[in-house]
């Protein structure tokens, strides 16, 4: 693989390239502004390039390939720490950096059609270009100082690209929002890493991983702790991920991209590579596995009782990554990153899907206005929709396969992976703690039954039985011949994606299900042969039999579900059937709907009292201490000021003293020194 | 010859006198004059010197001393005269312009 | 017998000085600065520097002090007070760094004696006109040149500070 590494610079450095080329063409030229289809070009190639190379770097690469590190050049040399941009090529950053480019530059081409009538154009694919540079950064980095930079590289393109439309106060707001829960994850990954050189000598991976057995076991639950609340800071998990759905203000190619396929896998990312560190500590998995679970459980009851369809996808992708971080702490860092590449195709299909319903419903709005009808209505909001499969097909299907993906239906790619999280959540209620993870497994199938069930409503509420504008506003009678498909350069993408859901998952077939058919242990788990040799995954100690219940188990669930949507939603009966639930359901609904009050509570607990304090203590520790301290400074020079005034009397003999005493001082340091 | 002790001693005593003069009189010319003392027992040392090294190159430097002191002089009054011109003094300590 | 002399000459030298900064009519101060001159061009002539003592009377004394009593009696100045009439701070001050200074000149020379070579025959040669002159044109030509136009330069000078402005000048002056 050494031969091959020289590659990986390139990798990283041509994204960079193309946002410098469109960042700064687009802040000179007027007339490269308006080239939207070369800038467009641009942007996407700086993308599409880099996943050729990953793709041929792929080929190159065998499952038991070693690792192999290039080193740049040496960024920081203090004393005796000493950190390099270097890059690290193996198994695990491959696939990341393959889901990055390849995903990244499918959203790019897509953003060519949807962002087509915006005016900073520009910015926005330069912006996508420095997110990629960044993420690249952080998956390929060989040192933690590296991926830092990269973390932090991309919370702040996620914060440029969340506020994109700053003017919009809401916006930018959530874009802060965005930044600020994102820090406190920082700062916790930050003293994680103090606390790891500290012992260790260096933030390189293979001086960490193979120094495991230096840190005491305090040590490694409090690091792990520490990375874990930077990851969930990162990834949206309890309690950090009140961000994300706020985040839905910005573009969505920008949703698609950051947080459903990309940024918000960056904690998993981490974790899995320091598996052999979290694997030391059993308090530790168990800590990651229970938020998992606990995120996935209650973003999913939250999604169960949203209208917008950016939001209920939000807290899908908070319950999915909470999937994740169940199979991390399960020990199965393989079913998290398989998990993690299938979540990429739909999510991104599923988020690309909704903006061409978003783009057709602001057609319709705008169409409206300009025929003089005041209709003002929210584009993302489902109960103005319906209907839209007649007049949105290729939409419609590819959000139906994503969604039939992400609900677990064999032979789809979410079936797969998520069917392996909860496998190997089963697995290890079988080892320390195993009652515990039972519980969890329990969860987990309840999560997996809410998930189909709340994606099929979006999906039956959005697409099916007939458009519920024109009930909603007299005006808006016969609005629904407005509504069209969107253009090639944006269904081309949903297609690929649509397909890459269809067939993803046929790389990480479970070894028992041939192994039954066949007579011997087989070996068909593509992606597991892939990345064991880079994680320390836990054993699999389940018999074939069990393994084959829970399979039928998870397809039963998942139908269930399907079909019970499909009565209640089926025929577009959306806000009736919605109705019967939170009369059913009656309080329970009602904290769902009001998201727990987590914002609320981090409004109260958190916010106001530090603006209280900042206005009570800091306004006059500001006043008096430190105004106080520069009038004393000016303060002391007017009393200098004064002394010293006597020494310039105008008068010839006053300078012939002090030319005397000169004199006399000069030949003293000649005599005596 | 006597000791060369003598008359650099001679000549330091010389030097201290006319620095207290110059730091001590009010008047403009005996300021200047005292000057001319401190470099007349300048004057001294050197030819001591000189005398004592057997080295002509000392009263060379006297030589031109003395010729620089004299067109220092003349300039020096010519000021003074300006100055009183302008004040009708010459009292140094009334003369103080340069405080602002 | 040289040592007499010397102390005579030496004891003049440092009453005149002093006499000299004490005294409070400006013409006394002068003409004691005149004896201190004589004295010293004694002493020169004690140290067998001959050219120099009698240039020194001739330029020094006969030339620069003169003019000093010139514009000493121009500008007709009245007398001053008595130096030690008031004891102020300046006064004291004065005196102090004047102390100091000698100390550390005193210093300066007691740690060098005994560190200079002895006098040799030849002295006698050094402090006649021939030597002087000899050295002087032939190997300090260009300084004696520059020295002119130097004195020239202060001739000048001296003549455009001191002159009266134009409109005061009377018609027939």
């Amino acid at each position: 693989m050494s031969a091959y590494v020289h590659l990986v610079p390139w990798i990283v450095l041509i994204p960079l390239a193309g946002f410098l080329i469109n960042g700064l063409m687009g802040l000179a030229s007027e007339s490269f502004r308006n080239k939207k289809s070369l800038i467009g070009g641009i942007g996407t190639l700086a993308v599409f390039i880099p996943f050729l190379m990953a793709v041929w770097l792929l080929i190159a690469m065998q499952s038991d390939s070693e690792a192999a590190s290039i080193s740049l050049f040496t960024w920081i040399e203090a004393g005796n720490f000493t950190t390099d941009i270097g890059y690290r090529l193996d198994q695990l950053s491959l696939v990341m950096t393959l889901v990055v480019t390849g995903v990244g530059a499918l959203i790019h081409f897509y953003s060519i059609g949807y962002m087509a009538d915006d005016e900073g154009f520009w910015k926005f694919f330069a912006f996508l270009n420095l997110f990629i540079f960044a993420m690249l950064n952080l998956v390929l980095a060989d040192n933690m100082l590296l991926l830092f930079l990269g973390w932090e590289g991309v919370g702040l393109c996620s914060y440029l690209l969340i506020g994109y439309w700053y003017t919009d106060m809401a916006k930018s707001d959530a874009a802060k929002k965005a930044f600020l829960y994102n820090r406190v994850g920082d700062f916790a990954f930050l003293i994680a890493m103090f606390m790891i050189f500290q012992v260790i000598g260096s933030l390189r991976f293979e001086d960490i991983l193979a120094g495991t057995g230096l840190f005491t076991a305090d040590q490694v639950f409090i690091i792990g702790l520490l990375i874990l609340i930077g990851a969930t800071g990162k990834s949206a998990q309890i309690p950090l991920f009140v961000w994300l759905p706020d985040a839905m203000a910005g573009p969505t190619s920008v949703s698609a991209l950051i947080h459903a396929a990309t940024m918000v896998t960056s904690g998993i990312y981490v974790i899995s590579r320091m598996s052999p560190f979290f694997m030391i500590s059993a308090e530790l998995m168990l800590f990651v596995a229970v938020i998992g679970a606990f995120t996935a459980i209650i973003a999913a009851t939250i999604a169960l009782t949203k209208y917008d369809i950016k939001t209920v996808l939000a807290y899908s992708t908070v319950s999915q990554l909470g999937f994740m971080f169940l199979a991390l702490g399960s020990g199965a860092y393989i079913a998290a990153m398989f998990h993690v590449v299938t979540h990429a195709f739909f999510k991104a299909c599923l988020f690309l899907g909704s903006g061409s319903v978003i783009h057709a419903m602001h057609h319709v709005e705008h169409k409206l206005h300009d025929q003089g009808k005041d209709v003002h209505f929210d584009p993302q909001d489902m109960r103005y929709m319906g209907g839209l499969k007649d007049y949105l097909p290729s939409t419609y299907k590819t959000f139906l396969i994503a969604t039939i993906a992400i609900a677990g239906i064999p032979p789809l790619a979410g079936f797969f992976s998520k069917d392996q999280i909860l496998m190997m959540t089963f697995n290890a209620g079988m080892g320390e703690y195993g009652a515990v993870y039972f519980g969890l497994w329990g969860i987990g199938v309840v999560t997996a039954f809410l998930t189909a069930f709340y994606m099929f409503r979006l999906t039956f509420g959005t697409f099916h039985g007939s458009f519920r504008l024109p009930e909603k506003f007299e005006q808006a009678r016969g609005s629904a011949s407005y509504l069209h498909e969107s253009p090639f350069t944006m269904t081309s993408v949903l297609w690929a994606l649509a397909g890459l859901s269809i067939v993803g998952g046929f790389i990480g077939i479970p070894n028992f299900v041939v192994a039954t058919f066949t007579g011997t242990s087989a070996d068909v788990n593509i992606i597991g042969r892939w990345l064991d040799i880079v994680t320390l995954e836990t054993e699999l100690v389940l018999s074939k039999e069990v393994e084959w219940v829970l399979l039928f188990g998870a397809i039963i669930v998942a139908l269930v579900a399907v079909f019970l949507a499909f009565r209640m939603y089926g025929e577009g009966q959306l806000e009736v059937s919605d109705k019967r639930i939170s009369k059913r359901l009656g309080a329970l609904y009602q904290v769902w709907d009001e998201k727990y009050k987590f914002d609320e509570i981090y409004e109260g607990g958190i916010v106001r009292p530090t603006v209280r304090f900042s206005d009570r203590f800091l306004a006059v520790f500001d006043m008096k201490a430190i105004d106080g301290f520069v009038n004393f400074v000016a303060a002391l020079v007017r009393f200098f000021g004064s002394v010293f005034r006597y020494f310039q009397t105008g008068l010839v003999q006053t300078y012939a003293f002090g030319i005397v005493l000169g004199v006399i001082l000069v030949v003293y340091m000649l005599l005596f020194r | 010859m006597i000791e060369l002790d003598w008359y650099l001693g001679l000549s330091a005593v010389l030097f201290t006198i006319g620095v207290i003069g110059v730091l001590t009189r009010k008047n403009a010319i005996v300021i200047f004059m005292c000057a001319e003392l401190m470099l007349n027992s300048v004057n001294l040392t050197l030819v001591s010197f000189s005398t004592q090294l057997a080295d002509v190159h000392g009263q060379i430097l006297v030589f031109f001393a003395l010729c620089i002191a004299a067109a220092e002089a003349a300039v020096g009054l010519a000021i003074i005269i300006a100055i009183y011109r302008n004040n009708l003094t010459v009292d140094v300590s009334r003369i103080n312009l340069l405080r602002w | 017998m040289e040592s007499y002399i010397f102390v005579l000459f030496a004891t003049l030298a440092v009453a005149a000085a002093i006499g000299m900064i004490t005294s409070r009519d400006t013409v006394n101060s002068a003409l004691f600065l005149v004896l201190n001159l004589i004295s010293v061009a004694g002493i020169f002539l004690l140290l067998k520097a001959q050219f120099l003592a009698v240039v020194q009377v001739l330029v020094y004394g006969g030339a620069i002090m003169v003019l000093f009593l010139f514009v000493i009696m121009l500008l007709n100045l009245s007398d001053e007070e008595n130096l030690l009439s008031r004891l102020s701070v300046k006064y004291i001050l004065a005196f102090f760094l004047g102390v100091i200074v000698l100390a550390q000149l005193l210093y300066a020379i007691s740690s060098y004696t005994g560190t200079l070579p002895d006098v040799s025959a030849e002295i006698v040669q050094i402090g006649t006109v021939e030597s002087i002159g000899d050295a002087l044109f032939n190997i300090y030509i260009l300084p004696v040149l520059v020295t002119a136009m130097l004195l020239t330069a202060a001739v000048v000078g001296a003549l455009l500070l001191a002159q009266r402005k134009l409109s005061d000048k009377k018609p027939n002056d």
